[in-house]
């Protein structure tokens, strides 16, 4: 109960009634500020949680955006502007985790699954072909039969 | 006394509930005939026991009654009647009554319409059900009761979240649960085969309505979801790869390999233990998806408010049913018997892949919906992942899935002929060719967005090449091919509108996300701003009464080459009892594109400026073919209804051998 | 019958891996999703002066105020905002036991937090005003209110996200500050 107390009190402190992004935070140089989209768009809004900093409304997000913006203005690459947010909050802002140690099993996770399927999906086949003929005679009255009820089925 | 019977009706299923999962099991086990035909008798009582206490809740909501809790803490008596009636289920209580409800009424179906199945599968089939729907109906009854009264009473109910009152609620979560819940048919049918020890063709034949049935359901649900967050969350975007999302796009995806490795083991017996694991899958990623929105283990924007000890009673049910099954599986899949062979080229390794391919994705959205979950268990550091990751890793799944999935419907059984299949496709090639370089030559680019672009062609053209050639179109007089088109199966039908509706899909997302335009900025009356072509003027911002709100309503037209094309009025609505803001936005579609406003907070006055009028915020965005994502997933989920009125499905329709069937089970 | 054997293997995969799973979530169940773990801590205080609040006679705060001090308790707050209220009680009653509470005011007005102490009380030996929040973004703040333990050389040892409860003061702040000032 606490635990829901401090998660919605948390909610409450934080959530202003702008949304998203405002006209008066757009730089003028639209290189810019397409680069200041584009790094929003893969930053984490802390409060209201699974939302990047570019479309949520809390009033965070949009100081959060101020200071992207600002740090690109003063000449920041990229690198560095979102280093400036890790070094506050941890790597806990990035949309799009790091590869490190502890992320290697997300990162690396989906290609080793797909080679071991695959793997699995022709060492399987391979024995079935070794095994050929034991399998094909004996089954082959059991489809015949099934073929049969089908049929039936079919016809009906 | 409406509370009490809705009460009273809840206990009662749950008590034949019981009954259900037990006797029949035993029955079976035992070839009591008697025993087994308690199965359907009480399938068909659990629904309509569910049922009353459905209708009763509606009615306290209708009757806005605010002795109960739950109407309490979710109506008011100043609500629209139809928000009265949809906000039964926009709460955690309402909904687990309106889930479990869908439920029964899937039990309750397999018991009608299962006549011609063996008695002791169906049996069997309406215990595993019983089952379910006994564990759920506790977990309502000792956790989430709907029909608690509140003593006294207050004088009106706390009302909705105004983010609800949209007549998206009325269709988005009953059609998505009908999707979820149906999974639970394919589920029993796989526990129910294990504990026979038997699958073959006709089991797949059986299991397959039920599943296509839940797909185009879930489908059609996920796309009213993503329609609905598009409009009414007024950012434009539709779809965010929040845990709320992926928990039900895993039980699609599961769904989705189920629907094509059930087609192997129907036509070639094999891929048995495979599709098995995929029946009881799908289901289970459902019951996770739940356990992921009623616990509170993972936040997100659209979760239910949470509860530890709900989310371990769900916790419980989900150890027992997946568990139990997986258990089952691990004793009874070694002995299932591998079936007919194929050659890697043929319409089995097309399928085979494509089921390496969908499970890969499935398990990679689970991979990443789930992972800050791990790393937290494990004492690790915190993680987000966000949509950077889904789009670089789920993304180079599907393409490959997209390509072959044209070319599969055209190969042969066992062993294909690859270069003749793909010769057939040469037109389908030509138009993604043609297609990505139209879009090269209008737009340059991005290079991913062509290529999107190009296996939409791929895909529509590949569907309709797929039925062309069935019907032998131009090769034969044009009555001959529609006299073919009449007699091709159904199914065949089916599949090639889904698989053409993919693409329709596809090219929307692929367009929306590549070419989408967007201004935002400070309107004064009377200016205007350009997008896309088109003019927008701020004709006035004026102010308007709802039912249960007031609203500013900006108005403003749009011009296109100096004609008015559309008049926009999006609105900020304040709902007094909730004292909440929501935005409603206005969107023009002309079926190619969306041209979608909304209205902003009042602009900030500069400082020491005196004028008080100072502008309104005003977003405007143009998203090219985003109507299509909507249109293209109900055309997916209509291409699951047409396979579904294949003849072969039919199961439910009485067959003389179903019928003998069933007299023997009576003597 | 061995390759037999080792061949089921495959079909135990599915139900360890979902044993793996429900593992993970029934330990979920009881873990903090909304609590970030800060990467400042060990880190010295970031470098800040923040003004007094108008109208008060308060000397503002900075980051010299939280060295050499012994170990400061850090609190984020503002007048607007619910749980500070909770948590305020506990902060008086700490204060009178000698801890060294310092405030920062969060994107406030002057009038409602002069008001507010007024009202509730001061437990604070100095507050700084952040009307931009940009001293509380280089904290790592997320959300009001959160604590910080400073030890004497003006490092971060400890956060905490969310009102104080006497629990966490019993059993986190007050056995850490004892350990802290060894």
């Amino acid at each position: 109960m606490t635990r829901l107390f401090a998660a919605l009190a948390l909610l409450i402190a934080l959530s202003g009634p702008a949304l998203a992004i405002q006209p008066d935070e757009v730089l003028a140089d639209p290189a810019l500020e397409a680069r200041a989209r584009d790094l929003s768009k893969g930053l984490r809004c802390l409060v209201c949680q699974n939302q990047s900093i570019d479309d949520s409304d809390a009033d965070l997000a949009r100081d959060l955006r101020i200071i992207l913006r600002e740090r690109l203005s003063a000449g920041d690459s990229d690198t560095q502007a979102i280093a400036y947010l890790t070094a506050r909050y941890g790597d806990f802002v990035l949309l799009k985790p790091p590869i490190k140690p502890v992320t290697w099993a997300l990162w690396f996770g989906p290609a080793a699954l797909l080679l071991l399927g695959a793997g699995g999906i022709v060492i399987g086949l391979r024995r079935r072909k070794a095994s050929d003929g034991a399998l094909d005679a004996l089954s082959d009255p059991e489809r015949a039969r099934l073929a049969a009820i089908l049929k039936d089925r079919d016809q009906e | 006394m409406i509370a009490e019977i809705g009460h009273y009706a809840l206990i009662l299923a749950l008590v034949i509930a019981v009954a259900q999962s037990l006797l029949p099991l035993y029955g079976a086990a035992r070839g009591s005939a008697p025993l087994m035909a308690v199965g359907p008798s009480a399938a068909i009582g659990q629904f309509a026991f569910v049922a009353l206490a459905f209708a009763m809740l509606t009615q306290a909501y209708v009757v806005s009654d605010f002795t109960l809790v739950n109407v309490v803490q979710n109506s008011h008596s100043e609500k629209p009647l139809l928000y009265k009636i949809t906000g039964l289920w926009s709460n955690h209580e309402g909904s687990m009554l309106l889930w479990v409800m869908i439920l029964s009424l899937f039990g309750a179906l397999v018991a009608a319409r299962g006549g011609n199945l063996p008695p002791s599968l169906r049996a069997r089939v309406l215990a595993i059900q019983g089952m379910i729907g006994a564990a759920f109906l506790a977990f309502i009854l000792f956790t989430s009761n709907p029909f608690l009264r509140v003593f006294p009473p207050p004088a009106d109910g706390r009302g909705m979240n105004p983010v609800l009152q949209d007549p998206g609620l009325a269709f988005h979560p009953p059609i998505l649960y009908l999707g979820y819940v149906g999974f639970s048919v394919a589920f029993a049918f796989a526990v129910a085969a294990l504990i026979e020890g038997r699958v073959d063709a006709a089991w797949a034949r059986w299991v397959r309505p039920w599943t296509l049935a839940a797909w185009s359901a879930l489908t059609l649900g996920i796309a009213l979801g993503s329609w609905w967050a598009y409009y009414e969350l007024g950012w434009g975007g539709f779809w965010f790869w929040d845990p709320v999302e992926n928990a039900s796009l895993l039980p699609w995806l599961a769904g989705t390999a189920l629907l094509h490795s059930a087609i192997v083991v129907e036509k070639r017996d094999a891929l048995k233990s495979w599709t098995v694991l995929l029946a009881i899958l799908a289901f289970v990623m459902s019951l996770i998806g739940t356990f992921l929105v009623r616990s509170g283990v993972l936040t997100s924007v659209h979760s239910f408010a949470s509860d530890p000890a709900r989310g371990l009673f769900i916790l419980g049910i989900l150890i027992l049913t997946a568990g139990g099954a997986l258990v089952l599986y691990a004793i009874r899949a070694p002995t299932l018997k591998a079936g007919g062979l194929f050659q890697p080229i043929s319409r089995e390794g097309a399928l085979v892949l494509n089921n390496l391919l969908l499970a890969t994705a499935c398990a990679t959205v689970f991979l990443g919906t789930l992972y800050p979950l791990f790393l937290d268990a494990l004492n690790g550091p915190k993680v987000s992942v966000g949509a950077p990751y889904f789009n670089a890793t789920f993304l180079p799944l599907m393409t490959p899935a997209l390509l072959v999935m044209v070319v599969a419907p055209l190969m042969a059984w066992k062993r294909a002929d690859l270069a003749g299949a793909l010769g057939r496709l040469k037109l389908a090639f030509l138009a993604a060719l043609i297609i990505a370089g139209g879009a090269w030559a209008m737009k340059g680019g991005p290079i991913l967005a062509l290529i999107g672009l190009a296996i939409a062609a791929w895909l529509v053209v590949g569907a309709v090449i797929d039925i062309a050639e069935r019907i032998r179109l131009f090769r034969v007089a044009l009555g001959d091919s529609l006299r073919r088109l009449m007699g091709l199966p159904r199914s065949a039908i089916g599949a090639a509108v889904a698989h053409g509706a993919l693409g329709i899909v596809v090219a929307g997302i692929t367009a929306s996300s590549a070419w989408h335009a967007e201004n935002i900025g400070v309107m004064k009356p009377g200016e205007s701003v350009d997008i896309a072509g088109y003019t927008i003027k701020l004709e006035q911002v004026g102010e308007v009464d709802g039912p249960n709100y007031r609203a500013r309503r900006a108005v403003l037209s749009a011009t296109y080459a100096g004609k008015l094309v559309a008049v926009l009025t999006p609105e900020k609505r304040f709902f007094t009892v909730q004292q909440t803001t929501t935005t409603e936005a206005a969107i023009h579609t002309t079926g190619f594109a969306d041209l979608y406003a909304v209205l902003g907070d009042p602009a900030t006055p500069q400082a020491g400026s005196e004028v008080t009028d100072s502008g309104w915020v005003i977003r405007l965005y143009h998203n090219p073919l985003v109507p299509w994502i909507w249109v293209g997933a109900a055309l997916m989920a209509l291409g699951g209804g047409i396979s579904l009125t294949d003849r072969r499905h039919r199961v439910g329709a009485p067959t003389r051998s179903g019928a003998r069937i069933a007299q023997v089970a009576k003597a | 019958m061995k390759l037999l054997r080792r061949y089921q293997l495959v079909f135990l995969l599915p139900v360890i891996a979902f044993a793996i799973l429900a593992a993970a979530f029934g330990v979920g169940l009881y873990l903090r999703p909304d609590v970030i773990p800060s990467p400042l801590i060990d880190q010295e205080t970031p470098a800040f002066a923040l003004k007094p609040i108008p109208g008060r006679d308060d000397a503002g705060l900075s980051a010299a105020d939280l060295k050499g001090q012994g170990v400061t308790l850090v609190n984020v707050f503002a007048s607007w905002c619910v749980p500070c209220r909770a948590e305020h009680p506990l902060l008086m009653q700490l204060a009178k036991q000698g801890v060294r509470i310092v405030g920062i005011n969060y994107k406030d007005k002057p009038e409602d937090v002069t008001a507010w102490l007024a009202e509730l009380g001061n437990p604070f030996a100095k507050i700084g005003r952040d009307d931009t929040g940009r001293t509380a973004i280089d904290w790592g703040v997320y959300g009001v209110p959160e604590s910080f333990l400073v030890d004497n050389e003006g490092r971060i040892r400890h956060k905490h996200v969310g009102p104080l409860m006497d629990h966490d003061i019993q059993t986190t702040i007050l056995p850490m500050m004892r350990k802290l000032q060894k």
